[in-house]
């Protein structure tokens, strides 16, 4: 039904994954502000030999789906690799999560540039060149 | 799990008793109130008295001025679209504020196509329009004012009675939508210098899909619902006799506990407050602490977006609402807390708890005891937090 979150939706928002911070993070995305009323926050640890994540939390403000798409994405990215990671769209995320309501796409979106964020985040700390997405307007 | 239901302000569970004083009109009396014949004399009698309980809750001089409607949005399109096109021959500006129902300010936007010109009134911190506002607006082409009497989402009760005097000076009509102040404010309309008054049954423990308009006499209201002579020839449509029935039970209940009923609403309301106030750092009351329906508590959570408290809440069986809207359909904070002009971020966390006569303390106890750590448990997740840490 339009407006209803799925079961996986609901899931993910009753005990979300890797909720908090890491200190020593390697890469740190923030996106989005409360007048639209999301907020996230996604870092990243890297393995710096094979450029692979192996650790991934957040701190989201928002609705059940701003929250059960940041449990999602870093679930989705941890154990890939900087190259693979960046190929997660915010399609991908929406379909793990069994489909978002139409209205709620956006953050899905949210969550796909919290982690570009924090990839180029990281990229920009190596002296590497950053990735250039284009997103649309989330909001 | 126990299951507490905190949004009466949405609507009500319908009383025992309504729907047994229905029953009879689904079933055996099922005549057409406007046929001759007895199956109709008796739909023509209860249609009848039903009008006078409306009348008599509402404080009408006489049942005349009770129409019966398909609901509150109804009975809002009919007052402000009836009456501006009665009046369309002196003018076309109607003074509305900012903070009113869907059902008000979406006429206005349709009257606005249609070349009126519409002032949205401000309101202060706590939702207040300040008369003086109005006293300042009316032109000579105002037709009409539309005020709420009290607010669906913080509950701040507006000076009707020194607006409708402004009104009645300068000769222009008053309309209130009192659809949440009904059963919750008591008022006499003929004492009031209101013209025109919508309400609706379930928010009063009656029927959903019924409700009623008050017109006070001589007051000149067009009808917008064109076809048979019913409801006095203003009100066109075959009358909804099970719901007019269950709208008559339902005023007349109203009005036997319309003192009693606010009184322990707002005990259990200020409970709720005082507690959630102490527990839970951070929190502040939109709308006017005093002037404010008694079942109405409206508070802010800060860092926090309020549907996901209000999911949280849910999941432990406890229904209310969220002052963003967030689950209606748009994204935008609450027009009522913009208008009141609260940062937007804060506006986010806002929840509504509405009260009504199926809540006891136990129920509010057990919120008191869910809600904090579901707070925290938010707030430890939010990136706002850490700077009110």
């Amino acid at each position: 039904m339009e407006g209803q979150y799925s079961d996986q939706v609901m899931e993910h928002f009753r005990n979300p994954r890797n909720v908090g911070e890491i200190p020593d993070a390697d890469g740190i995305g923030n996106v989005g502000n409360p007048v639209c009323g999301d907020i996230m926050r996604l870092y990243i640890k890297v393995d710096p030999a094979t450029e692979t994540i192996i650790d991934a939390k957040f701190k989201t403000f928002g609705c059940g789906a701003a929250i059960a798409t940041s449990s999602m994405v870093t679930e989705l990215v941890k154990g890939k690799t900087i190259e693979e990671a960046l190929k997660v769209s915010n399609h991908a995320v929406a379909e793990a999560l069994g489909g978002l309501p139409k209205i709620k796409m956006h953050c899905s979106v949210l969550a796909e540039q919290a982690l570009t964020g924090a990839i180029n985040d990281y990229l920009k700390k190596h002296g590497k060149p950053v990735v250039d997405k284009k997103f649309k307007d989330a909001h | 799990m126990r299951l507490v239901y905190l949004d009466n302000n949405a609507t009500t569970r319908m009383r025992e008793e309504v729907l047994e004083a229905m029953m009879p009109y689904c079933k055996d009396v099922y005549g057409n109130a406007s046929s001759i014949h007895r199956f109709g004399r008796q739909a023509r009698v209860a249609v009848d008295k039903a009008r006078q309980e409306v009348a008599s809750l509402l404080g009408a001089s006489s049942p005349e001025e009770i129409i019966f409607t398909s609901g509150g949005t109804e009975a809002d399109n009919f007052a402000i679209k009836g009456a501006v096109h009665a009046m369309r021959k002196k003018g076309n500006h109607i003074i509305t504020s900012s903070i009113e129902h869907s059902a008000v300010l979406n006429s206005m936007k349709a009257l606005e196509k249609d070349g009126y010109k519409i002032t949205y009134l401000p309101v202060d911190g706590y939702g207040l329009i300040n008369p003086n506002d109005v006293k300042k607006a009316i032109t000579d082409s105002t037709v009409l004012i539309s005020i709420m009497y009290a607010n669906n989402e913080v509950g701040t009760i507006e000076p009707i009675e020194k607006m409708g005097e402004i009104a009645k000076e300068r000769g222009v009509y008053f309309h209130t939508d009192a659809v949440q102040a009904v059963g919750k404010v008591t008022f006499q309309a003929k004492d009031l210098p209101v013209d025109i008054l919508s309400m609706s049954a379930h928010k009063i423990y009656g029927p959903k899909g019924v409700g009623a308009i008050y017109i006070k006499k001589s007051t000149k209201v067009d009808t917008i619902m064109h076809g048979g002579h019913q409801e006095m020839g203003r009100r066109a449509g075959t009358e909804n006799v099970p719901g007019i029935v269950g709208l008559g039970r339902a005023a007349e209940f109203a009005k036997k506990e319309a003192q009693e009923e606010p009184k322990r609403l707002c005990e259990l309301r200020d409970y709720l407050y005082k507690n959630i106030a102490q527990a839970i750092p951070d929190t502040r009351l939109n709308g006017e602490p005093e002037k404010r329906l008694p079942n109405t508590l409206n508070i802010g959570f800060k860092y926090l977006e309020g549907e996901s408290i209000m999911l949280n809440m849910d999941m432990e069986g406890i229904a209310v609402s969220t002052g963003s809207a967030c689950t209606s359909g748009t994204l935008e904070p609450s027009h009522v807390l913009t208008a009141m002009g609260i940062d937007a971020g804060d506006a986010q966390g806002s929840i509504r708890f509405s009260l009504g006569r199926d809540n006891t303390k136990k129920d509010i106890d057990y919120v008191l005891k869910v809600l904090p750590p579901i707070i925290q448990r938010l707030r430890d997740m939010s990136p706002l937090y850490e700077k009110g840490k």
